[in-house]
């Protein structure tokens, strides 16, 4: 575990970088810390790494000073990935990610061999080993950057704003591939960044960091999004984190009903005996929601395709959450969600109602295990 | 007769070609001067401007030497140094090295200065000990440049170097100032011609070495 025990950094010039910030780094999970630009977020990470040395306070990693081994060693045994990669530019994918390894004594044949291995592993084509760094796109180098850092296979892995220069679409990219990875590996991972929705993604903890350098709040980020300790800490979550907070509650308790799908091809006395709900969902011959109708609109036996109202974006019951359920049913002109299974055939449809009542059920059981876990505090003081 | 019936008459003269005073021997002797010193510029310019540009401090101290360096008119200062020193190829080198040195000197530094932080920072993050961030690092990617300042610096030395021929030594220069003396344009058109060819040739081995030196992955573009 890496615990940061009271450390402040003042630079000769007055300013406070990081002021009295304690933090225990839980290991194996990946711990966020976040804040607006001057929190100083980076210069603590940097610390950790002994890239900028605290004015006083100190860091145990495992319960030993980081400053009773000599720095390169330190070094060595922490991954450290940073905004725009960084890459060697004269060096070639392969050599990039072998660098570690190369620094340890590893011969360069075997630094080779575990090099690629670590491209498959980030998810790069073996075909990019001979490249160099300005043949790849932004995404394609972070990735570089993460398998350099998880190179020599170190128990720690620092990263500065690693996603923060590629584009959206691209970032959820990486976003997805780190925590598959993290699920693979159980690295400690230290990751800064000044997006507070990439610190909830990917925060096991996430540590909400103020200018001036003061922790402002340091708890998962379901609890942050429940109950921030601070109007700033409020304000820097910003809006709606009341809808952002759902997709920590699972969709897998709603109940759905099946009774309102009917097939594209299905005779009039299926749609007769259907016809109490207000829309009915079309699907294909197949099960995949083709789109919504009102029962009177439908031909029996030959739907058109064209008159539908389009279904929405469906959600997959158990695998998202009730943030994407709600956000299908309030995209959807019907009201209603589409809940498809892995292959995206219709299994049901609820509406924007009975996903309020599983939100207002899904509140009360969070504040009751809150009160219990209070109440177990209160117990352990006594 | 025009520059190049001058030249004509200087190449196609069978005695220019072999003998003490030949051309072989000329430009041997020139090459030697020249290459003397580059090695002795690189040796002061390349080491300071390495490390001066990887601790980014010193720019300003540095410019300033590097102005006074290229006033120094080398005429003067050889003159002066032989003067002083008497003859023998110390008070040659000393004007080249001076011409010379500033522009490794003050390329190498910037070459240094300008390679993009951010693979440094990672270099140093991950554990590299600062000699091998410099060597292995920066040095790589700031090749061209300095390679460019070591260009800038042997071309001017070739082009300078004739001025050896003025105490006594040899050189191509010797045509140019026999010829002046004995009035024989075509020695002095066919030195000069031999300057500016060695000149032309050493651009071209410049770009041959940073063909063969900088990696594909800097070369890009540049």
């Amino acid at each position: 575990m890496i615990r940061i025990d009271s450390v402040t950094k003042r630079y000769p010039d007055g300013t406070v970088a990081v002021d009295r910030l304690s933090l225990e780094v839980p290991d194996r999970a990946i711990t966020v810390l976040v804040g607006p630009s001057g929190c100083g977020k980076t210069t603590t990470l940097r610390m950790i790494n002994r890239m900028v040395e605290p004015t006083e306070g100190g860091i145990l990693l495992d319960g030993t000073d980081i400053r009773q081994q000599p720095v390169n060693t330190l070094r060595r045994s922490m991954g450290y990935v940073i905004q725009n990669a960084g890459l060697f530019q004269h060096r070639t994918i392969l050599d990039n990610i072998a660098t570690v390894p190369r620094l340890l004594g590893t011969p360069k044949k075997q630094a080779r061999a575990r090099a690629a291995e670590l491209m498959e592993r980030v998810g790069l084509d073996a075909a990019l080993a001979r490249r160099y760094p300005y043949q790849l796109s932004g995404g394609q180098q972070q990735r570089v950057g993460v398998a350099r850092a998880l190179a020599a296979d170190p128990p720690v892995l620092l990263m500065d704003e690693p996603f923060s220069a590629v584009d959206p679409v691209v970032r959820k990219g990486l976003q997805d591939e780190l925590l598959r990875i993290q699920d693979e590996l159980g690295k400690t991972i230290v990751f800064v960044t000044h997006d507070i929705d990439e610190a909830i993604k990917l925060g096991t903890m996430v540590a909400v960091l103020r200018t001036g350098g003061r922790l402002a709040q340091f708890a998962p980020p379901a609890e942050l999004l429940s109950a921030p300790a601070d109007a700033f800490v409020e304000d820097f979550l910003g809006a709606d984190r009341g809808i952002r907070r759902l997709s920590f509650f699972p969709s897998a308790e709603l109940e759905l009903e099946t009774e309102p799908i009917v097939a594209a091809d299905a005779d009039a006395e299926t749609i007769a005996a259907r016809s109490a709900a207000p829309y009915l969902l079309v699907t294909d011959a197949d099960g995949r929601p083709l789109g919504w109708s009102e029962p009177d609109r439908l031909t029996a036996g030959a739907v058109d395709t064209g008159q539908l109202l389009d279904h929405g974006r469906p959600f997959v019951p158990g695998t998202d959450s009730l943030r994407t359920a709600l956000d299908g049913a309030v995209l959807s002109p019907t009201g209603r969600a589409v809940a498809v299974d892995g292959e995206g055939r219709a299994v049901g449809v609820v509406s924007q109602q009975v996903i309020g009542d599983a939100i207002r059920a899904a509140h009360s059981r969070a504040a009751g295990a809150a009160d219990a876990a209070g109440a177990a505090d209160a117990e352990a003081v006594r | 007769m025009n520059v190049l019936n001058f030249a004509h008459a200087f190449f196609s003269d069978s005695a220019h070609w072999h003998g003490y005073d030949g051309i072989p021997t000329r430009l041997t002797e020139h090459i030697t001067y020249s290459l003397e010193a580059l090695l002795y510029a690189a040796l002061i310019g390349l080491p300071i401007g390495l490390v001066t540009g990887h601790y980014g401090r010193g720019g300003n101290a540095l410019a300033l030497l590097a102005t006074a360096g290229r006033a120094l008119p080398s005429f003067g200062l050889l003159v002066l140094m032989f003067i002083w020193i008497g003859f023998g190829l110390l008070p040659v080198m000393i004007p080249l090295v001076v011409l010379a040195v500033p522009p490794i000197l003050v390329t190498t530094y910037e070459a240094i200065r300008s390679v993009d932080p951010s693979p440094v920072d990672a270099a140093r993050g991950m554990g590299m000990p600062e000699a091998r961030v410099l060597f292995q690092v920066e040095v790589p990617v700031a090749l061209p440049l300095i390679l460019s300042g070591l260009r800038t610096a042997a071309i001017q030395i070739v082009s300078t170097a004739t001025i050896a021929a003025y105490v006594s030594l040899g050189g191509l220069g010797r045509y140019i100032i026999d010829g002046l003396y004995q009035k024989n344009y075509e020695k002095v058109v066919g030195g000069a011609t031999l300057v500016a060819a060695l000149a032309l040739v050493t651009l071209l081995v410049f770009w041959a070495l940073s063909r063969i030196t900088v990696s594909p992955g800097v070369r890009r573009g540049g």
